[in-house]
């Protein structure tokens, strides 16, 4: 199964057969070049700092870390063979876009331009950084169940802290843009592949990186910044904080290269009639995304520049006593943060009105109203990064026009709230564990939202902000709302990516049991924060004490959910595999009308789009789409 | 645009839905608006130990009272759509053909922006009216109190992690203790020597980021005396959690005589200390 028609790129072409497996570039081959790498680096960038009165002065040594940091990046990208395409064009070698499409397992331990391929890859990948993330949120709050630091070492708090924000909002970022996108616009749009299939691959192994580059903030003595990496605590730090930098800046540029190859293939590979007003919904807020990635995630990039010469050269664009200033980060990082926050909120818009109405058995309500919400939370979403900063002391005369624009958001927040209503409607509900996501969606969003209109209130935001009141807020926003999402829409469509069936009845479960226990967990925050206790502390007023405690078994209990998941996903994909049909749910949308899991090329032929994905009700609706002569749907399972 | 369908078996109960999901929330939105305000409006902080507390209380209760309706508008539809327009059975149904409507979708957003609107004028005239409401406002306050003028000045200077206090007005002697007089408008300068941190004196509602390098100006007058808590609301490092104080709101008398008697007692260390400034640029302290 290792022998292809597209072996040009492979400067190996016999082995023992011992080493097929590992012929060729492949996952091994990048951790044996990215460590290489480290150690080429370290020793470079040791011999280049070793006279500087920046390195000398201190017990770790900034830009030998960096290096080898950077080093460790190039031999991870080269592992992974993504330098043979650009250097085969220059030497004038035959090229393919296409590589490692049907090698088998090991396609997926490698550089694969199947976009369904790739789509897996980060669903894995993001997946596991998302318990390790959760892991240490339990950590966190095992340590909170004493008012006092007790078990955990106040530095490795603060590490733990800084690793479980940092985590989840770089894979959570990519946690829908990745999987779902990668997966599902080239389908919905009726292309057979992503506009760069290369990049595609790149962004995917590139947020792999990020995440062990974080993680090594642990053997570098951890980092004291939380995930907003504020200075000049950025500056005084460990070099634990230079693996958040080049981690960050990694899932930076990817986030930036999703956000070109989706708005690429959006624009220019949909299938003919698919006009604009036929796009399904989620493929909008992929669009929506993927504009706020391009233009957020450059100045994160940019930013974490400016911190590398700070901290390896001692340039001061944030030091305030030779020249530069802390407000500077604050505000290039909140113009990346703000929008950042939204590229956690769109998805989850798309996922929700795209099963909305499956499962009401109805018309998106709202088609275009919802499409103009998107691209409103979108644009305002450049224009209110200052409310983060509303005691901060910076531009204090602006405050009452950062209060405006922030409350403008809820406009086109509350246009989706409108949608979903219209589409629930007298509807037809069926309570499958996706709908139930989509429905719990509202619910916690509906808090989120309301939470941060006291929050967008100057007045308000003076006794809330920089409390637990803060940290509820953006836990409803951005787990209630996108984790939610993203869980309805893992139930939704991994019977199509995998072929299987997912167990209803342990779904069920671990719907219930994560709605219930992250309400009882994140609510009483809210109180928290009102009652006084600041974000990030290990310890606390002791009245506060019985209040924490029931957070934190209410967390437990919340992981041990996610447990419910994992085992799910574990029982139906790998033990039971229980063969799904090609279209479990009736849905009417283009990819629910290809076989399970849908076959390397999408379509035989690219098929002619009739109409949108939404016409249920009308008696006389056409087919979504005509696949000409031959019907695939009628292939259901036949790979 | 057609609401019914051949296909379509008719909506049990009648059309009515409306009328009851509208009923049932003006009967939950009479009921639950008043409890908020006046049951558990009371217990919302910040309390009432300094006159920016009760702005923000008051505020704090108001935008309660006002996101009552929204949350049980949505909630109400929400709990009638899953009780109503479900499908029980294996059957699947296709419900009608509804895609939109133009007449509600711009009540909505007319709706929807008079709200906003109102919050926005509304939040602006409390944050002027109130003298910036305890909050940061920078080195030069848009918004003062009437009597900011003859304000006692108090600057605090955050470093890791510790909370010290001058008071310029008495020959710029630094404490450790944060005093107030009650009664009396009060001028913070709030700044940092090192990282960023935030002073946060909670009963007194009074939150100010300490920046290295800047002056972050905030206004409180206590009501009340008795002690409040002083904490770091912004991560500066290890002991984040434990950059805590506790301050004291002191009668005129008393704090005459805390404040002679802190000056007497710190007279050596005040003369060697920097002159004042709202400002300081120590030396900073780099990569561990």
């Amino acid at each position: 199964m290792e022998s292809s028609s597209v072996s040009v790129h492979r400067t190996v072409t016999s082995r023992p057969s011992a080493w097929r497996a590992l012929r060729g570039y492949n996952v091994i081959w990048a951790t044996a070049l990215a460590i290489g790498g480290y150690a080429l680096g370290h020793w470079l960038g040791s011999k280049i700092g070793a006279n500087s009165v920046a390195q000398t002065s201190t017990d770790q040594d900034d830009v030998a870390i960096l290096m080898g940091l950077g080093f460790a990046t190039l031999g991870w990208i080269a592992g992974l063979g993504f330098l043979s395409y650009p250097l085969g064009r220059i030497t004038g070698r035959p090229s393919t876009l296409r590589e490692r499409e049907e090698h088998g397992p090991w396609r997926y331990f490698s550089l694969c331009t199947d976009h369904k391929v790739v789509a897996i890859q980060y669903l894995v990948a993001v997946l596991f950084f998302f318990f390790v993330a959760g892991l240490n949120a339990m950590f966190i709050r095992g340590e909170l169940t004493s008012d006092n630091a007790t078990f955990i070492q106040a530095g490795n708090y603060l590490t733990l802290v800084g690793l479980h924000g940092t985590m989840m909002l770089m894979m959570m970022s990519a946690g829908v843009l990745g999987p779902l996108g990668n997966y599902l616009v080239p389908i919905m749009i009726g292309s057979r592949r992503m506009a760069f299939p290369r990049v595609e691959s790149l962004t995917m192994w590139l947020t792999v990186l990020a995440g062990f580059v974080l993680l090594s903030a642990i053997l570098l003595g951890g980092f004291p910044t939380g995930w907003t990496g504020y200075a000049p605590l950025a500056d005084q730090a460990r070099a634990g904080i230079d693996a958040y930098i080049v981690s960050f800046m990694l899932i930076g540029i990817s986030l930036a290269l999703v956000g070109v190859n989706m708005i690429a293939t959006i624009i220019t590979m949909r299938a003919p009639g698919m006009t604009w007003s036929r796009l399904p919904i989620f493929v909008w807020g992929m669009l929506t995304t993927s504009i706020l990635a391009v233009l957020a995630a450059p100045v994160l990039a940019a930013a974490l520049i400016m911190v590398i010469f700070d901290r390896a050269v001692e340039t001061s664009f944030f030091v305030a006593a030779t020249g530069g200033s802390p407000f500077l980060w604050d505000e290039l990082f909140w113009f990346f943060g703000h929008p950042e926050v939204y590229i956690l909120a769109l998805p989850g818009f798309g996922i929700v009105l795209e099963i909305l109405p499956v499962f009401a058995r109805k018309p998106l309500w709202g088609y275009r109203l919802a499409v103009a919400g998107m691209f409103g939370v979108a644009l305002l979403s450049f224009m209110v990064w200052q409310h983060h900063l509303f005691v901060s002391g910076i531009n204090a005369n602006l405050r009452p026009f950062y209060m405006f624009s922030t409350e403008l958001i809820s406009i086109p927040t509350g246009v989706i709230f409108l949608n979903g209503m219209g589409t629930l409607w007298r509807a037809r509900i069926r309570f499958t564990v996706p709908m139930l996501f989509s429905l719990a969606f509202f619910f916690n969003f509906l808090i989120g939202g309301l939470s941060g209109v006291f929050l967008s209130d100057v007045s308000s935001d003076v006794t809330t902000h920089g409390s637990y009141f803060v940290m509820a807020h953006f836990h409803y926003t951005i787990m209630g709302g996108l984790v939610f999402a993203l869980m309805g829409g893992i139930y939704y469509w991994l019977p199509k990516v995998t072929g299987f069936k997912l167990n209803e009845k342990l779904g069920k479960v671990h719907f219930w049991t994560m709605f219930v226990f992250f309400n009882l967990t994140f609510f009483p925050l809210f109180a928290a924060g009102m009652l006084g206790m600041p974000r990030r502390v290990s310890s606390y007023n002791a009245d506060l004490h019985t209040l924490n405690v029931f957070v934190s078994i209410a967390a437990f209990c919340l992981g041990a959910s996610m447990l419910i998941f994992l085992g799910n996903l574990v029982w139906s994909v790998v033990f039971k595999r229980e063969r799904a049909e090609a279209n479990p749910w009736q849905s009417l949308s283009l990819e629910w009308q290809l076989p399970s899991p849908v076959p390397v090329h999408n379509f035989d032929r690219i098929p002619t789009i009739n109409s949108d994905p939404y016409g249920y009700g009308f008696p006389d609706a056409p087919a979504v789409a005509d696949f000409g002569p031959r019907v695939l749907a009628g292939e259901a399972g036949a790979t | 645009m057609s609401e019914s369908s051949a296909a379509l078996p008719p909506m049990s109960a009648g059309p009515r839905h409306g009328v009851r999901i509208f009923a049932t929330w003006a009967i939950a939105t009479a009921i639950v608006v008043p409890v908020m305000i006046w049951v558990v409006g009371p217990h919302i902080p910040p309390g009432s130990t300094s006159q920016q507390a009760r702005d923000q209380h008051d505020v704090n209760v108001a935008l309660t009272a006002l996101a009552m309706p929204v949350l049980l508008m949505i909630w109400v539809y929400f709990g009638y759509a899953v009780r109503n327009f479900r499908q029980e059975g294996e059957v699947v149904v296709d419900g009608p053909p509804i895609t939109g409507n133009a007449r509600i979708q711009a009540t909505w957003l007319i709706v929807t922006s008079v709200m906003v609107l109102g919050l926005a004028v509304f939040g602006t005239i409390d944050l002027l009216s109130t003298g910036g409401s305890g909050g940061g406002e920078g080195p030069a306050p848009l918004a003062k109190p009437a009597d900011a003028a003859s304000a006692l000045q108090v600057q605090v200077i955050g470093q890791q992690w510790e909370w010290t206090f001058r008071y310029p007005g008495y020959g710029g002697v630094e404490t450790t203790e944060l005093a107030l007089p009650v009664g009396r408008e009060v001028e913070f300068h709030v700044t940092s020597l090192d990282v960023a941190h935030s002073f946060w004196a909670y009963e007194l509602a009074v939150k100010a980021d300490a920046i290295p390098g800047s002056d972050n100006v905030a206004y409180v007058k206590a009501l009340r005396t008795g002690s409040f808590q002083v904490r770091c609301a912004e991560l500066c490092g290890l002991w984040h959690g434990h950059m805590n104080t506790t301050g004291s709101v002191l009668t005129d008398a008393g704090f005459a005589t805390w404040i002679a008697n802190e000056q007497k007692e710190n007279a050596a260390v005040t003369k060697d200390l920097p002159p004042y400034s709202h400002v300081y640029y120590p030396a900073p302290l780099r990569n561990g």
